[in-house]
């Protein structure tokens, strides 16, 4: 099924979107909606143009696939299914992920991945081929972030990597740990990548047509927090 | 040589001639305060342990018991009271920042005791609620809506959805995890016979409580543990937390030690990792982003539910009342800066934000004064503690009120403001196995439907013997309160006259 997005709103869109039999909902001409594929369960949507922010919010099951830029908060709180998107993406996107996976194949803006967790067999995945802004995995308590960095490894992520970070890891494609690491988060130097990594970097060729080796040979840092507990000894009871 | 710096605040009190030695106080400390001396055949009691949560006193078969504060005194300083000093030497010693639970304890002025109930004679006479029809029901959510009717002339329905209250009393958001399933299990029961709702908190929802769903009002913070399609399809309703009375402008921190299997699985977290709610929204940084989050959240559930959105009563309350009314929440929750909590920061506990009633009052108005009062309901809470404290502050312009602490204690809480400890002997707030069955979750129902009951028959007294039959002809109307020991600018703050002035 087709849809063209001109002149409706997005609350018309999800409505359509949700009415359609087809598993598969091709959405054309999209300038701003916001909420496109809110709570998706089970369909493949795809969507020409720029949607407006928090695309695939709460995702629990859909695939979302965008040929074009993503705004802020993209995948916000998504619960399973796939985003992915041709282009770049803004702010806050994957924000409390705790499943599914996000491909971005350009940058992403600040707070990308913010307070992702995982649950029992949910390990939630943001892959980005481009840059990161600051503050990537602020919070971060599961769930991986593979950020790629396009053609310049010295500069993959910007300031405040991992505030707070205290689950989960961030993999860097770059030579030496960002400036500006919180004292609690480790970095790694990792010369083979484990098979996970890899395999997430070789759906992210796929999907965005990429030899599947161009990243091999590169250098990795694979971050994670030493603690669970950051804030333990900041307290005393009173 | 060790010196104590801290010496113990209670002394437990023991009737040697009335202990049998029976050792059920033992038995019920978590403390450990209580313990059998063989030597002496007696039990003996550790001061420094005590908490003065008064279970043993309670359960004490032969009432032997009691609690003291203890008379042993610093030298006595106007300045410096013996918190301020034994805080410092718990800083001296930790470096830590000191951590607190329930509500502020201490002594500021609050107004809802320096208000005064009018009453009818003569000329209006009251009601006789026992007699005639009193309507303490009463709908939450946006009425601001334009009249459309079909093609046929009939109205359509355009009323966005509601949430419909037999008694304008709701038990605010305690998470699981902060509190335990029983206290859950009590209030949710509770809620669905009273026909009134009770508040998840941001601790998800356990899927034992599903069936609740209808009662239940579902949270969403800035951690946005256990959210998810299912949770928000639960609900009756949805509450956005951006500010709590207790801890305005800082987030939550639920520490590993109090997450077992079963608060992780409901938080949808990893087991063994701090759960920490984030100061602010990531997300939210403008009305227009709250607006995000808020049209998000009714997109995913189909405009079927009505968004709350809950902030802390703090000093610009005014002016974020005002951005929350035009963000298409349907109701706003104002919490006071006396409001309970589980865990906060004693500094911010005691020292950020105002009392509810300044909000309320203020709030109330300059929505009025806008002209978009009725986009929004407004819920406070943050230290009710009584019928005549619901009624004052729906005269003062709230549609309802939410209630926390006075909930627990109908529960059993004794106020020792222990909860961050995890330790509870009523079993409220804590994870304990052995502690958490201490609450039974169908008397504790029983009694939260008796202090509801209570109030709903004390609101109608109140409200028949001011000539008023119905909740929603209170609402607003500031007529039927008076002040009394107020300044001017607190009495203008409040929009009330002072007592003894006529109409």
């Amino acid at each position: 099924m087709k849809i063209d997005a001109r002149g409706q709103t997005a609350k018309r869109l999800n409505a359509a979107i949700a009415a359609s039999h087809d598993k598969v909902v091709e959405v054309e001409g999209v300038v701003g909606q916001r909420y496109l594929g809110t709570a998706l369960v089970d369909k493949i949507l795809k969507i020409d143009g720029i949607p407006g922010n928090a695309l695939g919010a709460y995702l629990d099951g859909a695939e979302i696939e965008l040929f074009g830029n993503a705004q802020e908060a993209t995948g916000d709180t998504m619960n399973a299914g796939e985003i992915v998107i041709h282009g770049n993406a803004g702010d806050a996107t994957g924000y409390a992920m705790r499943g599914g996976k996000i491909f971005v194949e350009g940058d992403v803006g600040y707070r990308c991945g913010i307070h992702m967790k995982a649950y029992r067999d949910a390990h939630p995945a943001i892959v980005i081929g481009g840059r990161a802004g600051s503050f990537l995995g602020e919070y971060q308590a599961g769930g991986t972030i593979v950020v790629l960095g396009g053609e310049d490894e010295s500069r993959t992520v910007g300031y405040f990597c991992g505030t707070g970070m205290h689950g989960g890891e961030i993999w860097l494609r770059a030579a030496q740990p960002p400036s500006t690491l919180p004292p609690q988060v480790r970095a790694d130097k990792v010369d083979t990548l484990p098979e996970h990594i890899e395999e997430l970097i070789e759906q992210w060729c796929e999907k965005f047509e990429k030899e599947p080796n161009i990243y091999t040979g590169s250098k990795f840092l694979r971050l994670t927090p030493d603690t669970a507990n950051p804030y333990k000894r900041l307290y005393t009871a009173n | 040589m060790k010196v104590r710096y801290i010496l113990p605040s209670f002394e437990v009190l023991r009737n040697e001639s009335k202990c049998t030695a029976c050792r059920l106080c033992e038995r019920q400390c978590a403390n450990g305060v209580h313990s059998f001396d063989p030597k002496r055949g007696a039990m003996v009691a550790d001061d420094a342990k005590c908490v003065n949560c008064h279970r043993c006193v309670c359960v004490c078969p032969t009432g032997a018991l009691k609690i003291a504060a203890s008379n042993d005194a610093y030298r006595a300083n106007a300045n410096w009271s013996r918190d301020a000093v034994d805080e410092i030497y718990r800083q001296a010693q930790s470096g830590g920042v000191l951590l607190s639970s329930m509500g502020n304890p201490n002594t500021y002025p609050e107004f809802w005791n320096r208000l005064l109930i009018n009453a009818s004679q003569v000329t209006n006479p009251s009601i006789d609620p026992l007699r005639e029809p009193m309507e303490t029901r009463l709908r939450l959510g946006c009425r601001n809506v334009t009249i459309e009717r079909d093609r046929n002339g009939r109205l359509k329905d355009t009323l966005p959805p509601q949430l419909e209250l037999d008694v304008p009393v709701m038990f605010s958001a305690m998470s699981y995890g902060s509190v335990s399933y029983n206290v859950h299990a009590a209030l949710a029961k509770a809620a669905e016979r009273l026909g009134i709702f009770y508040n998840t908190g941001e601790g998800g929802l356990h899927r034992d409580f599903y069936k609740y769903g209808k009662n239940t009002i579902v949270q969403v913070a800035s951690g946005r543990f256990g959210v998810f399609r299912d949770y928000l399809d639960a609900a009756a309703a949805i509450e956005i937390k951006m500010g709590q009375g207790a801890k305005p402008g800082i987030g939550g921190h639920l520490p590993a030690a109090k997450i077992t299997a079963d608060v992780a699985e409901t938080r949808m977290i990893p087991e063994g990792s701090d759960a920490i709610s984030p100061a602010p929204h990531h997300d939210i940084y403008s009305i227009e982003d709250l607006r995000q989050l808020v049209m998000s959240l009714k997109e995913a559930t189909g405009y079927r539910k009505p968004v709350i959105v809950k902030v802390a009563a703090v000093h610009n309350i005014e002016a974020i009342a005002s951005g929350v009314a035009r963000s298409g929440a349907d109701v706003i929750a104002i919490d006071g800066f006396r409001g309970g909590t589980g865990a906060a920061p004693t500094r911010i506990r005691d020292n950020v934000g105002i009392p509810v009633e300044l909000a309320l009052a203020r709030v109330d108005e300059r929505l009025r004064e806008e002209g978009i009062r009725d986009n929004v309901s407004i819920v406070v809470g943050g230290s009710i503690r009584s019928s005549a404290d619901v009624l004052k502050a729906v005269a003062l312009g709230a549609d309802a009120c939410y209630i926390g602490t006075a909930a627990l204690i109908a529960l059993g809480c004794h106020l020792c403001r222990s909860c961050h400890t995890g330790i509870c002997n009523w079993g409220i707030a804590t994870q304990r196995p052995d502690l958490v069955k201490r609450l039974d979750p169908d008397e504790g129902a029983e009694r939260l439907v008796n202090l509801i009951t209570a109030w709903k028959h004390e609101l109608e007294e109140m409200m028949g013997g001011m000539g008023i039959n119905s909740i929603e002809a209170l609402r607003g109307n500031r007529l039927m309160l008076r002040g009394i020991g107020m300044t001017d600018s607190e009495l203008g703050l409040l929009g009330v006259k002072p007592a003894g002035e006529s109409m």
